[in-house]
């Protein structure tokens, strides 16, 4: 077995190494096969700095007609088989064709990129960054080797962050008030608010608030939306009478969830939806539900 | 149907017992590897199963229970992880994790205990969260548990002063709103229960909710306990802030037990200071609250307060606690319309108590609770509820028990008002008492008036009241007629003026009493009379009798007409024998005041009712010796009279129906003739005269017996006449010869050996003692020896 796999084996072993890869926060990577890797975590306008490593296998060479790096980000829809968009593509020639008998460093830098988009990993779409080395070969197939990185973006603190409230009801059956202290949300943050029941003519079991992730892809007619919920939280138990304020307090870090992303290169969106959720005895559900806004906040050193 | 239900909810019970020790299970093996993850996981699904809706409070308390047991290992277990490092701020929101809000509540409540115990955040931050999140939780059963957990794990956590949780100033302020807000929360969920679900298991719910009503009741215990609960304090914000609740409740249920609890679990002397505002509330709730009990265990706690020290009572003084009481009753009753009369009674009694033992001097306060309570009584009519009439009896007890003395109670005007409304029952009952307290005490009852009022108060004694009597027991009438002949005999005054007119008021009260009653009554009056009239006579030897004869001064004169005002009275009964004999003795009495005339009308009297009403002939006889023996007694007649008082009194004898009681009222009759100590009236000629018509009369009955049934019957009588002859001749008399009574002897032993008479041992033993008298007589010695010697046998 060993030996079938040496024979396919590439004449040379290709490693992309960052610069600062020791000192670089490593975050998980969700793998199309399931695995997780844990891969470097980069930023829009970081310089992203390394050397490519050629290591030829002993005692072979490997002829190539020239050695490039690429930088790319991509947006990959799956209904749309194989259907990539590169949105970004940065290209550094490492080495002019020749031949390779030893061990060859390429040092690469790619200063400044704009990386304007976070990596994602949903439903029906995928944005991924890679770092791409190909050596071109004549005649046999090109030795391509990747390295994932993973983008976050970080927003800072919203100037206007105004709550939300609002009154629904039904008429001459259950009215209420609800406020949440907020409409943009980082990732680690906490919902507070509270729901006032104005009038309640329905007999209630439970109240729930749900966070629900909205992702919409394609465009046009062709448009998928795909919706999960990602969080039932129970806020009230029993059958509250009028007057009665419940208060909310959902933490999000337990969620997985990601900034809200509106509009991705035309290709795609991913919103989030708190939906508040009565449920009478009957287990009708009466449900309101509110878009907020989340982001990525700096984490604080 | 309902078995099943009891059944099914076992089952329920069980199965909620079986999930939350298998969990409990995981989460012991999760605290013991130190898995805080899991541990929280299998601690939440534990306590999933508190989430039922299925179990009645008593069966879910149980399960509650169990978990709670749970809860401390947990406990223990976040106190370990905070002193291994965890930071107790990321557990506190760790938990809160939790998507089901009563696992996520129960745990947050317990991490929140061991947050206030490392002192990370000060406990007033901590619980005002904690009670705030509970909110959460509206379903009644479920909400009152979580939140009595609540106060479970921060009662010893509260920043109280001198508590080590104790933050900066105002600090109690905190512990104080944080119990009032849980109080507050459970209070309503506690209310709400009772609104839900279906109308025709109302009754099954109100257990229920009795069932959980200590949970509520626990938080004003609490607030009770912190120290930092002053007067001050409590009267600004604790009592006006749980009042305000419980007033807006609206509940029954609860307004009565919270009302009570307020009472039971706070301090008397708070009480005091806060009257106005505790008091304020009461007209506030429903009518339907059972608020005489509530104020009934007021005033039991104030009385009971008063009484445990004499230094508290300027308190009550000072803070006027009875016209608040009082005022606030007036209200009450006032705003509850449709409270019964039984509710008002008991609240006036409780009262009375009340200022009875408060304000011991102050009759005017309890006059006027008694005021105050005929004043709802009045335009009712007669009561016939028992309860409310059991009240009356203990209302007006409270002042015979309190003074010990009736004549206190006299002073109160409105007392015999409120009798009034008694039923004819009850108020015997109520008159009985007080004559058993009069008894008791020994009280001296010194004044017409209070005579007055007394009898006033007795009227359903004294004499029929309207309405119609049933038939009452004989035993416990005479029971009850007795009581009161005793209570006059009580009555007593030194001066002999006011002692009459104490007279004249009794005999105004029992002469209404009807022929049932006078039998009793009128004897004792009549007994009482003549020791003032024997007073009197003492007095008058003293000093001179006024010779103007002034007519305003009480006399022996004026009180005989009185008697034989009032023994006339027994005529329509009619009770002659017992009239007689009173007659009878009144004669005696004026004998001894030396009134002839008031004695010989007395005596009149006497003979009328002997010839128009004794008909039976043992009464006769009876009524006959007692008029003989009288008559013999009296010294005060002239010849004239005494002479045709006892000529009558022979005639009656003679006319008797009986031989044997004619011959002995006849021999009786020889003693009027001879009164030893009064020379004057020894006429021994009639003596004979009497002994022979009694010898006459004997021989008489014995040929009567003779010819009746062959036999000549007893000497026993002509034994009896020897005796008399004896007696008169021993004292002297010159008619009785020697040779007279030697024949009666022979006579008798004649009779005795003849076969005709039947054999009678009484007579022989009478005869032999008769004889062995006279034998003693001989031997003695002196002249009655030698009177004796004569005879000869």
């Amino acid at each position: 077995m060993n030996f079938l796999v040496g024979a396919f084996k590439p004449p040379c072993n290709v490693s992309i190494n960052l610069a600062d890869g020791r000192t670089r926060k490593q975050v998980p990577l969700k793998k199309e096969n399931g695995q997780t890797v844990m891969v470097p975590l980069f930023q829009s306008q970081e310089n992203i700095v390394g050397e490519v490593v050629i290591e030829p296998v002993q005692g072979k060479k490997v002829e190539h007609n020239g050695v490039k790096i690429e930088l790319l980000g991509q947006i990959e829809l799956y209904f749309e088989r194989a259907n990539f968009y590169d949105f970004t593509s940065l290209v550094r020639e490492l080495d002019v064709p020749g031949e390779l008998y030893e061990r060859k460093a390429y040092p690469f830098e790619f200063s400044t990129v704009e990386m304007p988009y976070e990596s994602y990993n949903g439903v029906n779409v995928r944005l991924r960054y890679i770092l791409k080395v190909t050596i071109s070969r004549n005649y046999v197939s090109n030795i391509v080797e990747y390295q994932d990185f993973v983008v976050h973006n970080y927003t800072p603190l919203p100037s206007i962050n105004n709550s939300i409230k609002m009154e629904v009801g039904i008429e001459d059956c259950l009215h209420i008030e609800f406020e949440y202290s907020k409409s943009k949300y980082h990732l680690k943050d906490v919902i507070i608010g509270k729901i006032y029941f104005l009038m309640v003519r329905i007999k209630i079991k439970n109240m729930e608030l749900e966070i629900r992730r909205r992702e919409s892809t394609g465009s046009g007619p062709s448009t998928y939306v795909e919706t999960e919920t990602l969080s039932k939280f129970e806020l009230m138990d029993g059958a509250p009478v009028r007057g009665e304020s419940i208060p909310i307090r959902l933490f999000l870090s337990p969620y997985e969830l990601t900034p809200t992303y509106r509009n991705i290169n035309n290709k795609f969106s991913v919103k989030y939806y708190l939906n508040l959720v009565l449920v009478d005895e009957e287990d009708r559900r009466y449900f309101k539900q509110q878009e907020i806004t989340v982001y990525r906040l700096l984490p604080t050193p | 149907m309902i078995a099943d239900g009891v059944e099914n909810e076992e089952k329920w019970l069980a199965a909620g017992i079986a999930g939350l020790q298998q969990n409990a299970f995981y989460m012991h093996r999760a605290l013991d590897s130190n898995n805080l993850r899991d541990a929280l996981k299998y601690s939440a699904q534990m306590l999933s199963e508190l989430r039922t809706s299925k179990l009645s409070p008593h069966k879910y308390y149980e399960l509650y229970m169990r978990a709670f047991d749970e809860l401390r290992k947990l406990e223990m277990f976040f106190k370990e992880e905070a002193r291994r490092g965890c930071s107790i701020i990321d557990l506190y929101e760790l938990v809160q994790h939790a998507g089901n809000i009563l696992p996520r509540l129960y745990l947050l409540c317990t991490v929140g205990s061991v947050y206030i115990k490392s002192k990370e955040a000060p406990a007033k931050d901590v619980l005002k969260d904690l009670v705030e999140m509970c909110r959460g939780i509206q379903h009644p059963v479920r909400g009152l548990f979580l939140r009595s957990y609540l106060s479970q794990v921060s009662r010893d956590k509260l920043p109280d002063i001198g508590s080590e949780y104790e933050g900066d100033a105002d600090t109690v302020v905190d512990a104080v709103e944080f119990v009032l807000q849980n109080f507050t929360e459970m209070n309503k969920l506690w209310v709400r229960m009772q609104h839900q679900g279906p109308a025709r298991e109302k009754e099954k719910r109100e257990k229920e909710r009795s069932e959980l009503r200590d949970l509520v009741g626990k938080n004003l215990h609490v607030l009770s306990q912190i120290e930092g609960v002053d007067l001050d304090m409590y009267k600004d914000t604790v009592l006006p802030r749980v009042l305000e609740q419980v007033v807006n409740c609206k509940d029954e249920i609860a307004q009565f037990y919270l009302m009570d609890c307020i009472i039971q679990v706070f301090p008397d002397e708070y009480h005091l200071q806060t009257l106005e505002i505790l008091l304020g509330a009461c007209p506030q709730l429903q009518p339907s609250v059972d608020i005489k009990t509530v104020l009934s265990r007021l005033m039991e706690r104030l009385s009971n307060y008063a009484a445990s020290s004499a230094e508290v009572l300027p308190e009550f003084l000072q803070v006027e606690a009875f016209s608040k009481l009082n005022n606030a009753i007036g209200k009450v009753i006032e705003a509850q319309v449709d409270m019964p009369i039984f509710g008002a009674v008991t609240l006036y009694s409780s009262l009375l108590t009340f200022t009875l033992h408060v304000h011991p001097d102050r009759l005017d306060y309890a006059d006027q609770v008694l005021g105050a309570c005929v004043k709802k009584l009045s335009g009712k009519g007669k009561l016939n509820d028992s309860k409310a009439t059991k009240q009356i009896v203990a209302l007006l007890s409270a002042p015979l028990e309190k003074y010990n003395d009736i004549v206190t109670a006299l002073k109160l005007s409105n007392y015999p008002r409120v009798m009034e409304y008694l039923d004819i029952e009850t108020n015997k009952i109520m008159a009985t008492v007080i004559i058993q307290s009069i008894m008791k005490n020994n009280t001296r009852i010194s004044t017409a008036d209070k005579v007055e009022a007394l009898f006033e108060l007795m009227t359903g004694l004294i004499k029929d009241l309207d309405g119609a009597e049933e038939e009452v027991d004989e035993d416990d009438f005479k029971e009850e007629q007795n009581s009161v002949a005793r209570l006059i005999q009580m009555l007593y005054n030194d001066d002999q003026e006011e002692m009459f007119q104490i007279i004249c008021t009794v005999k105004k009260h029992i002469m209404t009493g009807g022929p049932k009653r006078l039998p009793f009554t009128v004897p004792p009056l009549v007994f009482l009379s003549l020791k003032l009239v024997r007073r009197l006579q003492g007095s008058s030897q003293d000093q001179e009798e006024n010779p103007f004869g002034d007519d305003s001064s009480t006399s022996p004169k004026k009180i005989f007409q009185l008697l034989n005002q009032t023994i006339e009275a027994l005529s329509i009964v009619p009770a002659p024998e017992l009239a007689l004999r009173l007659y009878l003795q009144c004669a005696e009495a004026a004998n001894d005041c030396d009134l002839e005339p008031v004695a010989y009308e007395f005596f009149t009297q006497a003979y009328i009712l002997y010839e128009e009403e004794v008909s039976d002939s043992k009464a006769q006889v009876t009524a006959l010796h007692l008029i003989i023996g009288t008559l013999q007694r009296m010294h005060v007649f002239g010849v004239e009279n005494r002479d045709t008082l006892t000529h009558k009194a022979t005639g009656y004898s003679a006319k008797l129906l009986k031989k044997p009681d004619q011959c002995r009222a006849v021999y009786g009759c020889a003693h009027l003739f001879w009164v030893d100590d009064q020379d004057n009236m020894k006429d021994g000629e009639r003596v004979l005269i009497c002994l022979k018509r009694a010898l006459r009369i004997a021989n008489a009955a014995q040929q009567m017996s003779n010819a009746a049934r062959g036999n000549t019957g007893s000497v026993l009588l002509f034994v009896e006449i020897l005796n008399k002859y004896l007696y008169f001749y021993e004292k002297g008399n010159p008619q009785i010869t020697v040779a007279a009574i030697q024949s009666l002897i022979e006579l008798i032993t004649t009779e005795m050996q003849s076969d005709n008479s039947p054999p009678d041992p009484a007579a022989d033993a009478f005869l032999a003692s008769t004889l062995r008298y006279l034998q003693f007589q001989k031997q003695k010695g002196g002249a009655i020896s030698e009177k004796y010697e004569a005879i000869k046998v």
